[in-house]
């Protein structure tokens, strides 16, 4: 093993190090808050890019046998539970990935975040959110791993209402702790379940007890609880990475911060369920039908958030649809058993959608805290680095070579193809072509177009250009990682490795169907030939649907006011005359029984006196009458006493 | 026990027995019906003297053994602790009294309902 590996728990244990610091200690000194932070997830990200490169160099040694260091940490009546570090190329992935968003982010909140008065507060939640998020990715057991999940959900909650004196911040910061936390319950209940049936919740312990095991009825049951299983884990990524129907809480959670969306809500946090999924494919691959089911809830979230995204008109929120939509593009990778092509893609869509939000945080900034995209306008010639970077992430999501999104994408739509899923893959090709022309809508309206007048604008500062730049630069290679012998899918992949070359005829269909999107989209918002509000006036309802996401929103309330009123309605009835009137009633009863008893307390020594005396003298006579039947009972004759 | 026995004069078990059992029915109504807690104290003196009388009175009729010459005497010497016990008893209960009468200026037990809330 690596020397190296031994210290990759160094990498959480700084960002928490600066949390403390900075809470403790720097509170007062927003400079020196700051720097901390900085420092501390720079030292990070350093780490993190030696072990990805020792995991490069080690190449087969690392895939085949991972690096674990377990410390024990818990030890009581046979729960045994260890805390500890687990490097291999999945894990090594996305430490790089999260250490260098977080880091260009705290980079870039620098001007973002300038004269705010929560200064060192919000490097001591950023600290805290990479800490745990980092912890997360290094977990080797599964209570571990929810530990560090329950923590960064934590440091969303906190940063979503980081401003606290906007009531929407405050409801939208609420709304995302709690619809993560249904979730997350599942989880639970299937930790539970699975430490009930195989004693073990470490990840390398329950993937050999279930392959050697899987077979055994005896032990696992049937398939039937590797499904239930399947599905109660799955229910913690579906809160966290905002698959349908748990995907409410995404879009609101912008009213965070614009860098906080780009790091927890875009490139790292809400991605930690298809960790999950991934970290437990072992699981998901046993049971075909949580598989299938995988990929369904995936494909769906891929093309229900895409439709939505078509119809808004905030552009953190636009981002924000788009990044559901990806995650569900993951969630059905993993669903038709592209494993490494949505790693892959998990990997690419962190620095492009970092890059788009930072980016939009840019544009918000330099627009004076405007979201309306039609409030923007002729940005290009104002922004220029804003504005090429911006188009560099755009093209990576639409999948243009070459660029990012196209290598990753092209790997999912081809393995859902291969594997015999058509119409996810038509459902993915389809929401490709709508993800590139939302996103060209986007882009073009925001960067082209007249330019208004009102909007004294200028580029931004070099404390947030030059985080675009670099997530610029990785979007465009971080693509290139399938290119070559021992490419991406070598090192992150699950089970067999089978080299596979981009197929070429299917990645042509992709790009065209992005190129659709892209030229339907420079049609309507460029050149006008149709006109946007043509469309929607042929097409009203369908419009009005999208415009308020299918009304989800108003259908969970509408069952919160009657389902959920109502049967607490019966709980409160129950309460007060059921559950209240057994302790009334016993309340009454020995207060009346007290009062009557009382009576015979005199006071009198004497009468106690005479009362004890005559109780032996009749307990006397009763044992003395009873004798011949209950000589055991008898007291004196169990003493050998009086015959 | 034989209560005709009395009527052949002879002094046997029963007579001792029926003495004590007199004696500790006086001694427990003066528990019950006397006022004054120095007589109630003397009460109890007179119970624990009857079951004085009982021991002794076993002793002789139910367990008069010889162990060479020496007859076996635990009726006597369980007396005995009795006494010494009661003895005891009479020193503490007096004190106690003492105090409660500096305290209350009375001995009557009627006026310490001090238990009843």
């Amino acid at each position: 093993m690596h020397d190296l590996f031994q210290w990759a728990w160094l990498i959480p244990a700084l960002p928490f190090l600066s949390f403390l610091l900075i809470a403790f200690v720097t509170k007062r000194s927003k400079g020196l808050s700051s720097t901390i932070s900085i420092l501390a997830i720079l030292t990070s990200l350093g780490l993190a890019i030696a072990i990805a490169l020792s995991i490069i160099r080690a190449g087969e040694e690392i895939v085949e046998h991972p690096a674990i260091v377990n410390v024990n940490w818990l030890n009581i009546f046979g729960l045994n539970i260890d805390f500890g570090t687990i490097i291999d190329p999945l894990s090594g992935m996305m430490l790089f990935v999260v250490t260098l968003v977080a880091s260009m982010v705290q980079i870039y909140s620098l001007g973002y975040m300038h004269g705010d008065k929560g200064w060192s507060r919000y490097y001591a939640y950023q600290s805290l959110f990479a800490g745990s998020m980092l912890g997360m990715v290094l977990a080797t057991n599964l209570l571990q791993l929810y530990i560090f999940w329950e923590l960064v959900g934590l440091c969303s909650y906190l940063l979503i209402g980081f401003w606290y004196f906007k009531v929407s911040a405050r409801e939208a910061a609420k709304k995302a702790f709690m619809t993560t936390r249904v979730g997350d319950f599942g989880l639970l209940l299937g930790m539970i379940f699975l430490y009930n049936k195989f004693g073990t919740l470490d990840f390398a312990a329950l993937a050999a007890a279930l392959n050697t095991n899987f077979a055994n009825v005896a032990v696992v049951g049937t398939v039937g609880y590797v499904t239930v299983m399947a599905f109660l884990i799955f229910m913690g990524p579906v809160g966290k990475s905002g698959q349908f129907p748990l995907h409410v809480w995404l879009p609101d959670a912008m009213e965070g911060p614009t860098p906080v969306s780009a790091l927890i809500h875009a490139a790292t946090m809400v991605v930690a369920g298809v960790y999950l999924v991934a970290r437990m494919y072992f699981l998901f691959d046993a049971s075909p039908a949580a598989l299938q089911f995988i990929g369904g809830i995936g494909a769906f979230t891929a093309i229900f958030a895409a439709s939505i995204a078509i119809a808004q008109n905030d552009i953190k929120r636009i981002l924000a649809y788009s990044t559901l939509s990806q995650l569900g593009y993951m969630m059905f990778a993993l669903g038709v058993g592209s494993f490494s092509g949505s790693m892959f893609h998990l990997m690419t869509h962190a620095f492009f959608k970092a890059l788009m939000f930072l980016g939009a945080g840019s544009v918000i900034l330099a627009v004076h805290h405007k979201q309306d995209i039609w409030d923007m306008g002729g940005l290009w010639k104002k922004m220029p680095i804003t504005g090429w970077t911006f188009f560099i992430g755009v093209m990576a999501i639409s999948g243009m070579p070459p660029f990012a999104g196209f290598f990753s994408k092209d790997e999912i739509l081809a393995n859902a193809l291969q594997n015999g899923h058509p119409i996810i893959y038509a459902v993915g090709l389809f929401t490709a072509f709508l993800t590139a022309f939302y996103m060209c809508r986007l882009f073009f309206v925001v960067f082209m177009g007249p330019e208004k007048s009102e909007n004294h604008t200028h580029e931004s500062p070099w404390s947030m250009t030059i985080p675009l730049i670099i997530l610029a630069f990785f979007s465009v290679v971080g693509g290139w990682a399938a290119l070559p012998e021992h490419n991406f899918a070598f090192f992150v992949h699950f089970g067999e490795f089978e080299h596979e070359a981009i197929n070429w005829t299917l990645a042509g269909i992709s790009v065209i169907a992005g190129l659709l999107g892209i030229g339907l989209a420079y049609a309507i918002y460029v050149k006008k030939l149709i006109s946007a509000e043509s469309i929607v006036t042929r097409f009203p309802r369908v419009y009005k649907v999208l415009r308020n996401k299918y009304y989800v929103d108003e259908l969970y309330l509408w069952i919160i006011h009657n389902v959920m009123d109502g049967f607490s309605k019966v709980l409160y009835w129950f309460d007060i005359f059921v559950v209240d009137g057994i302790i009334n009633g016993i309340a009454l009863i020995t207060r009346g029984s007290a009062k009557t008893l009382r009576l015979t307390s005199t006071g009198q020594v004497q009468t106690y006196a005479m009362v004890f005396f005559f109780a032996v003298v009749v307990l006397f006579m009763a044992f003395a009458i009873g004798e011949g039947q209950l000589t055991a009972l008898n007291p004196l004759a169990t003493l050998g006493g009086v015959k | 026990m034989n209560l005709s026995n009395l009527g052949n004069l002879s002094v046997g078990l029963s007579t001792y027995l029926l003495v004590a059992a007199m004696l500790f029915c006086l001694g427990l109504y003066g528990v019950f019906a006397k006022r004054n807690m120095i007589a109630i104290l003397m009460s109890i003196e007179l119970m624990l003297n009857a079951v004085n009388i009982n021991f002794v009175a076993f002793n002789r009729f139910l367990w008069n053994q010889k162990i060479d010459v020496h007859y076996v005497l635990t009726g006597h010497v369980s007396a005995l602790f009795v006494i010494i016990v009661a003895a005891s008893e009479v020193a503490v209960g007096l004190a106690l009294i003492i105090a409660v009468y500096r305290n209350r200026k009375s001995t009557n037990v009627d006026e310490f309902n001090w238990l009843k809330w």
